[in-house]
């Protein structure tokens, strides 16, 4: 567990955003990931008194606050109904009821952890991140940015009327994921991303216009890299990551 | 730094530090049920309910709670006594250590949701580690103590 000499509970982005600017202050989310560490901490900053922690619909779009929890975005009816269960399927593995009542989902987007359920599950949807001074980028750009010391502010997801499935592999219940796959469709349009190859999660877009399921998995499994760890070798990554795509994109298929 | 929250149903006031876990918080006001097991987030055994949500207080600042309701086991003792009871019936328990925790979130699970299926219970109930036993004396004691309205419940499912 780190240390820390204060603690502020901010009541605006600009202060937060000030106050983020100092290297040994920091932003706490969840904190799941964070306590993990040991270093000294200036200034831990709160921005749970801000009302950054609810989902937003609209007609085009959800609007996620930094502060929401995963337990949150697991529950939420909206996002149940518009993307076909891939945010339960994706955060229901996650430790534990308590762990997810706990982690947030800014914290989750923006560690770009290599584990990482959400980062793999928001990448395979038209997904935004609203940054308090870079304004809105794709999460796709955002997720190979360095880290720097502006305040992820909101996660936009838009309804653009694609249909996604999830699936990941756990050597146990509750460990982190040996591979991570989400895969989307509209129309011929196919996207697909792969995390905990071990690194973070990348996504691809296919056009897969005449190919089966069996295809597409085989050239989408074919342009990720992987790695080894403890938890298996590269080689079994890629074939995990090639049938659980021809999965999830055949799930997709009977739904069209 | 200064706190007001309210603690198993008694409004208090306390200084803390900026660093300090919710945890080692509710353990000096004198909530011993409430223990460090892995402290690496994945075990359970600090569970209590923040705004009568399960999360984790070995996870959680103390600063955090301010303003808020934190419920420790201390705070639910006649449900806990109760429950704790259908666990003895089916010989759940070895060492107990893990109980604690688990007893706060089989509450919670109650409240949250309605006639659970097993897959249900065992996905809730899945962040709450127990190193002695196999959990099907726990989950025998769950359903029983789930069951002992003839399946009623107050929760609903989410």
């Amino acid at each position: 567990m780190f240390t820390a000499r204060e603690y502020v509970k901010v009541g605006s982005l600009e202060e937060a955003w000030e106050l983020n600017q100092k290297r040994t202050n920091v932003i706490a989310g969840g904190m799941l990931w964070l306590k993990m560490g040991n270093g000294q901490k200036g200034t831990v900053i709160d921005l749970s008194g801000l009302g950054l922690d609810q989902i937003q619909e609209t007609e085009e779009e959800f609007s996620v606050g930094c502060m929401c929890t995963l337990r949150q975005l697991e529950l939420d009816p909206g996002l149940e109904r518009a993307f076909g269960g891939i945010f339960r399927e994706s955060l229901r593995h996650i430790v534990g009821v308590q762990f997810r009542n706990c982690a947030t989902a800014g914290g989750s987007v923006y560690g770009r952890y290599g584990f990482s359920d959400v980062l793999t599950c928001l990448l395979a949807l038209d997904t935004w991140v609203e940054l308090y001074k870079g304004g809105r980028i794709p999460l796709e750009e955002f997720a190979k940015m360095p880290y720097t010391r502006d305040v992820l502010v909101r996660i936009i997801i838009r309804k653009d009327g694609r249909r996604a499935a999830y699936g990941s592999q756990r050597n146990t219940k509750t460990d982190f994921p040996l591979i991570a796959c989400a895969v989307s469709r509209k129309g011929d349009s196919w996207q697909i991303s792969v995390g905990a190859r071990p690194k973070k999660a990348e996504r691809i877009c296919l056009d897969g216009a005449g190919k089966t399921a069996a295809e597409l998995a085989k050239e989408a499994a074919g342009r990720f890299a992987y790695g080894s760890n403890m938890r298996g070798s590269a080689e079994y990554r890629a074939h995990l990551a090639e049938v659980y795509i021809r999965r999830l994109a055949e799930k997709l298929e009977k739904e069209a | 730094m200064e706190i007001n929250l309210t603690l198993n149903g008694k409004k208090i006031k306390a200084q803390i530090r900026p660093d300090e876990l919710l945890l080692d918080f509710v353990r000096s006001q004198g909530c011993r049920s409430v223990k460090r097991g892995c402290e690496t987030a994945n075990c359970g055994l600090c569970t209590v309910w923040l705004d009568e949500k399960p999360v984790l207080s070995c996870s959680t600042l103390a600063a955090r709670a301010d303003g808020r309701t934190v419920t420790t086991l201390e705070g639910v003792a006649a449900e806990a006594e109760a429950f704790g009871a259908y666990l003895a019936e089916e010989g759940a328990e070895q060492c107990g250590f893990c109980s604690p925790g688990l007893i706060m979130n089989v509450l919670a699970m109650e409240r949250e949701l309605s006639d659970p299926s097993e897959e249900e219970i065992k996905e809730y109930l899945a962040g709450n580690l127990c190193r002695c036993t196999g959990y099907m004396g726990q989950l025998r004691a769950i359903r029983n103590y789930l069951n002992r309205k003839g399946g009623e419940t107050d929760g609903e499912n989410r």
